[in-house]
């Protein structure tokens, strides 16, 4: 009898980067899978960004493409910028996640595939006439099986789980082949379980088997004999911690509550993608936060506005549908002078649209959609991690100016993930509010609508103030004493106070800061979550020859104040964005500029290599 | 109330020009609320008031006390943050038929079952005065307006049976004609921790003159109004002649003398059941007949603030007063050298 030996483990190859992606039907757990391989490797130390594609439906018919859920992970020993373009390697649950995450394969990647799943019938769900796994046409990539099913039912059958559940373990088979084939450490993965599950929940053991079982495979099986290491990124030193753009934003709003040195009051309607905004500030009673579910978006925002006239720092958080929905209050807000922030989380729109996937189709809508002469400020975080920055100048501004403030995210920071150095909480700048307490005349009155000389802002007195009662209201304001008043060149006035008001904020946030070359022929202007893959893009250019400048826009409203001056030293300026061209328009109109755009507008975000092709089409384009 | 207070009604008027039309009924309203105030004694800053849009909504203009005019609808919602965030304040709604019963009925059914200490005045006069005569939710089937030159279709609403049907904990309804009844009214209303509804019918005397000239007209009104008075048998006319007798059906007006004084109803506006006040609410449906007037029910019940404050002390008791930083701590981290 020939005795049983395993070929010597070979020295895992080295790479300095990897994307990885998890595909599987919504129920098979993948976010979670990929949720777990970001920990342990953010625990482990690269940097990383991710993005988890879901489908609308909480669970659509089983092993078909419209059921199919994925996470992308990029993982990388050096500061990386997106999620990566191109998946490296894709796990496959099923044939419907092969079927629709293949094309974001690249050339020659490893496809990992759960083998059971591939029978006729999912087969044919999929729209598979013939099994991809034998027909030939995935010649240009790796491929590598498991019968994932049949050795998580072996792995988890003392365990004690029963039935269905059996095969619910299944994603952390995969977990563990994964964490095998790249080196994770698994202790973080393990605490995990032990944590969510406890240590005799038989669910807990379940899926503790089926990680040891999926890990071992790897070491055990000849056809999986190569592994990567991708070393920890050399990030500044400091202590990180792994966020999405919601978590950063719900710290930011409580953060810029404690700032302002006013209790946070956040009032919401549940929607996707900000709901979880939402969900985390009411994990947070005990910073005093208040937190309010209203029974639809305009109460929420009312609500929220009612807490501000009595001296709450007021936010509300919705998507694009949500935001039509608070307008009008909007509007009130602004004619009654009160700070309030609106959170916009995009989404695919019109109407319900793709309300899982991304887009940048509201920037206009946050800068006009209200009725009358109505300006607000409109600031975006860029990354997941920058929306606690962005929360917490949301607060600065509609306290200093007492305006409602916009302040926009989407889908892609929502609920992606990036590492975060976490910033010295004692240092961060802080604007405490002073409310008013005195009569503001000379006569011993107080006139709600005197504006302070330096900002423009009209003094906060707040209900139960004693000798300051005064009544605010949706009606035309006389200037200084705030009364009714329908006097037609008053009415000139006040708009024009209100419109100076916002537009000298500029004088009071940071000028852009160009990346790259004063004297490059193109600029790159962009806003929100593109800032990644647009700088990445102008990198990549530049690692090919081509020099392109780089201008990330934070304030769309009121624009820095040397944005027009940046805009014209460049002769050639190409803004990307994940809509139809609404940054471009107003660029266009403010500064008289002719901009090229780089339009995207399919629920998904965009690629450094679309960016980076259009900078050098440009430049290579001598007109 | 006759004893010595610190203010006067024209201590809660704001000095703003009225500009309602003459006769109108928001007038009698308006002195029964400053005068009340002036009675209550209670700091004038600790009062709010917060309208929607429409006739009556001008209120808190006229008010000198802290107050908003806001969006047409939306004052229950707006006025729920203002209690939210302050509970030692007395929170004002002022709100009429179409602004509270149409466009804002949602806010009004959700601030009654939330139990938010408010006090809600809706003024119900029945029609669309701002706008110049059109139908509103109160306004009775067949109503010919310019919007409804062949009748209105509608089916109006109940305000008293909606409020009802909302399980809010304290409803009222007054007649502004009626001072010293709006005066007591209020007064339990003010007295009552969570939200207070009282349904006050308010004459439009330009665009719907007349219509509870059943309540107030010298000939019509003791055979008309239905005084509910908590541990009295309900009996009305002018010499309580008729009564309201309560069974499966429902309540049923009755001549006393037939049925005997043991079998009229004896009100109790604090029964835990709302049926039996919503069987009086049923006795009219506007004021086409005998109508009750008076406190229908008024049930104590936890309010929505006082809860908010209570988890957030008792998750500070749990968790103590954290940081930022101790948040991120438990997020998870990790040390980059």
């Amino acid at each position: 009898m020939q005795e049983e030996t395993l070929s010597p483990p070979e020295p895992p190859e080295r790479r300095d980067r990897v994307v990885i992606r998890f595909a599987g039907d919504s129920g098979d757990g993948m976010q979670l899978a990929g949720t777990r391989f970001t920990e342990t490797s953010a625990v482990f130390g690269n940097d990383l960004a991710t993005f988890p594609n879901y489908p609308a439906e909480i669970r659509a018919p089983q092993g078909t493409l419209a059921g199919v859920s994925s996470f992308q992970v990029h993982i990388a020993d050096w500061d990386i910028l997106t999620h990566g373009d191109a998946a490296d390697v894709l796990v496959a649950m099923n044939p419907a996640a092969l079927k629709a995450n293949l094309k974001d394969v690249a050339p020659g990647g490893l496809i990992l595939v759960n083998e059971d799943a591939f029978d006729d019938r999912n087969l044919d769900k999929a729209g598979y006439e013939s099994n991809p796994l034998t027909d030939g046409s995935l010649q240009g990539f790796h491929v590598l099986t498991a019968p994932m099913e049949e050795l998580t039912k072996i792995a988890v059958k003392d365990t004690g789980v029963k039935g269905r559940s059996v095969l619910r373990s299944k994603n952390f088979f995969a977990l563990g082949l994964i964490s095998w084939m790249f080196n994770r450490p698994t202790e973080p993965i393990l605490e995990w379980v032990e944590e969510k599950f406890g240590s005799d929940n038989p669910v807990g053991a379940a899926n503790v088997a089926a990680f040891r079982a999926g890990f071992n495979f790897g070491i055990t099986t000849e056809e999986f004999h190569h592994t990567y290491e991708i070393p920890p990124a050399k990030l500044p030193a400091g202590t990180y911690t792994n966020v999405t753009g919601n978590q950063a934003l719900a710290w930011g709003l409580v953060a810029g509550a404690k700032a302002a040195g006013l209790p946070l009051f956040l009032g919401s309607y549940p929607i996707t993608p900000a709901t979880s905004i939402l969900e985390a500030v009411a994990q947070l009673k005990h910073f005093g936060a208040k937190t309010f579910q209203a029974e639809d978006e305009i109460a929420a925002i009312g609500v929220s506005l009612g807490t501000a006239f009595a001296g709450h720092l007021a936010a509300t958080t919705t998507s694009g549908p949500g935001l039509a929905l608070k307008g009008e209050t909007l509007s009130l807000a602004i004619m009654t002078e009160l700070p309030l922030i609106v959170v916009d989380v995009q989404r695919a729109g019109p109407s319900t649209g793709l309300p899982t996937k991304v887009e940048q189709g509201d920037l206009l809508m946050a800068l006009y959609g209200r009725h009358g002469e109505a300006p607000l400020p409109v600031i975006a975080a860029a990354s997941p991690s920058d929306a606690f920055e962005v929360a917490m100048e949301a607060a600065r501004i509609a306290v200093t100016y007492m305006t409602p403030v916009i302040l926009m995210s989407d889908g892609y920071l929502a609920n992606g993930a990036e590492p975060w150095r976490v910033p010295d909480f004692d240092a961060l700048p802080e604007f405490k509010v002073e409310f008013a307490r005195e009569p503001n005349t000379d006569a011993g009155e107080f006139l709600p609508y005197i504006r302070n000389e330096r900002t423009g802002a009209r003094p906060w007195a707040i209900p139960g103030t004693p000798g300051l009662e005064h009544r605010i209201g949706g009606l035309e304001k006389e200037a200084n004493t705030g009364n009714v008043s329908y006097d037609p060149e008053n009415h000139e006035l006040m708009t024009l106070q209100r419109e100076r008001k916002i537009a000298a904020i500029a004088d009071d946030i940071p000028e852009v800061e160009v990346y790259g070359p004063e004297d490059a022929e193109v600029l790159v202007v962009s806003w929100g979550s593109t800032y990644g893959s647009v700088r990445a893009g102008v990198n990549n250019a530049k690692v090919l020859g081509h020099d392109a400048a780089h201008v990330h826009l934070r304030y769309l409203n009121p624009f820095p104040r040397n944005l027009g001056s940046v805009l014209n030293r460049y002769h050639k300026i190409l803004v990307p964005e994940l809509n139809r061209g609404q940054l471009a328009r107003v660029l266009r109109g403010q500064f008289l500029v002719p901009t090229v755009s780089l339009n995207k507008v399919q629920g998904v975000p965009l690629m450094a290599a679309e960016v980076t092709k259009k900078i050098i089409e440009l430049l290579e384009d001598k007109s | 109330m006759t004893t010595e207070t610190r203010y006067t009604r024209a201590d809660f008027q704001s000095g703003q020009e009225v500009r309602w039309c003459p006769g109108c009924g928001d007038y009698t309203i308006l002195a029964s609320v400053q005068s009340f105030l002036a009675d209550l004694d209670v700091d004038r800053e600790k009062h709010v008031f917060i309208s929607g849009i429409g006739c009556s909504s001008r209120f808190p203009y006229y008010m000198n006390t802290y107050g908003m005019h806001s969006i047409h609808g939306r004052a229950p919602a707006i006025a729920t943050g203002v209690a939210l965030a302050n509970p030692d304040l007395t929170v004002w709604v002022i709100t009429g038929d179409g602004d509270a019963l149409s466009i804002g009925g949602n806010h009004l059914i959700h601030a009654l079952r939330r139990n938010v200490n408010l006090k809600i005045l809706l003024f119900n006069n029945q029609i669309y005065g701002l706008t110049k005569g059109q139908y509103s939710p109160t306004s009775e089937e067949g109503k010919k307006t310019k919007t409804s030159p062949l009748g209105s279709i509608d089916h109006p609403f109940n305000p008293v049976s909606l409020a009802l049907g909302a399980e809010a904990t304290f409803v009222a309804r007054t007649i502004d004609m009626d001072r010293p009844h709006t005066a007591r009214m209020l007064e339990a209303a003010y007295r009552h921790k969570g939200t207070a509804f009282i349904e006050i019918y308010q004459n439009c005397n330009v665009f719907n003159d007349k219509a509870f000239q059943l309540l107030t007209g010298r000939q019509e009104r003791d055979e008309n109004r239905i005084y509910l008075e908590a541990g009295q048998p309900i009996v009305f006319g002018s010499d309580n002649e008729m009564g309201v007798t309560i069974g499966p059906d429902g309540a049923n007006i009755v001549s006393v003398a037939d049925v005997g004084l043991d079998a009229i109803a004896v009100h109790d506006p604090a029964h835990p059941n709302p049926g039996v006040a919503f069987a009086l609410s049923r006795l009219s449906h506007g004021p086409s007949g005998p109508t009750p007037l008076g406190v229908f029910r008024d049930v104590p019940r936890p309010t929505y603030g006082d809860q908010m404050v209570q988890q957030i002390r008792d998750a500070q008791a749990r968790n103590g007063v954290a940081s930022i930083a101790d948040l991120v701590q438990r997020h998870g981290t990790w040390t980059v050298q």
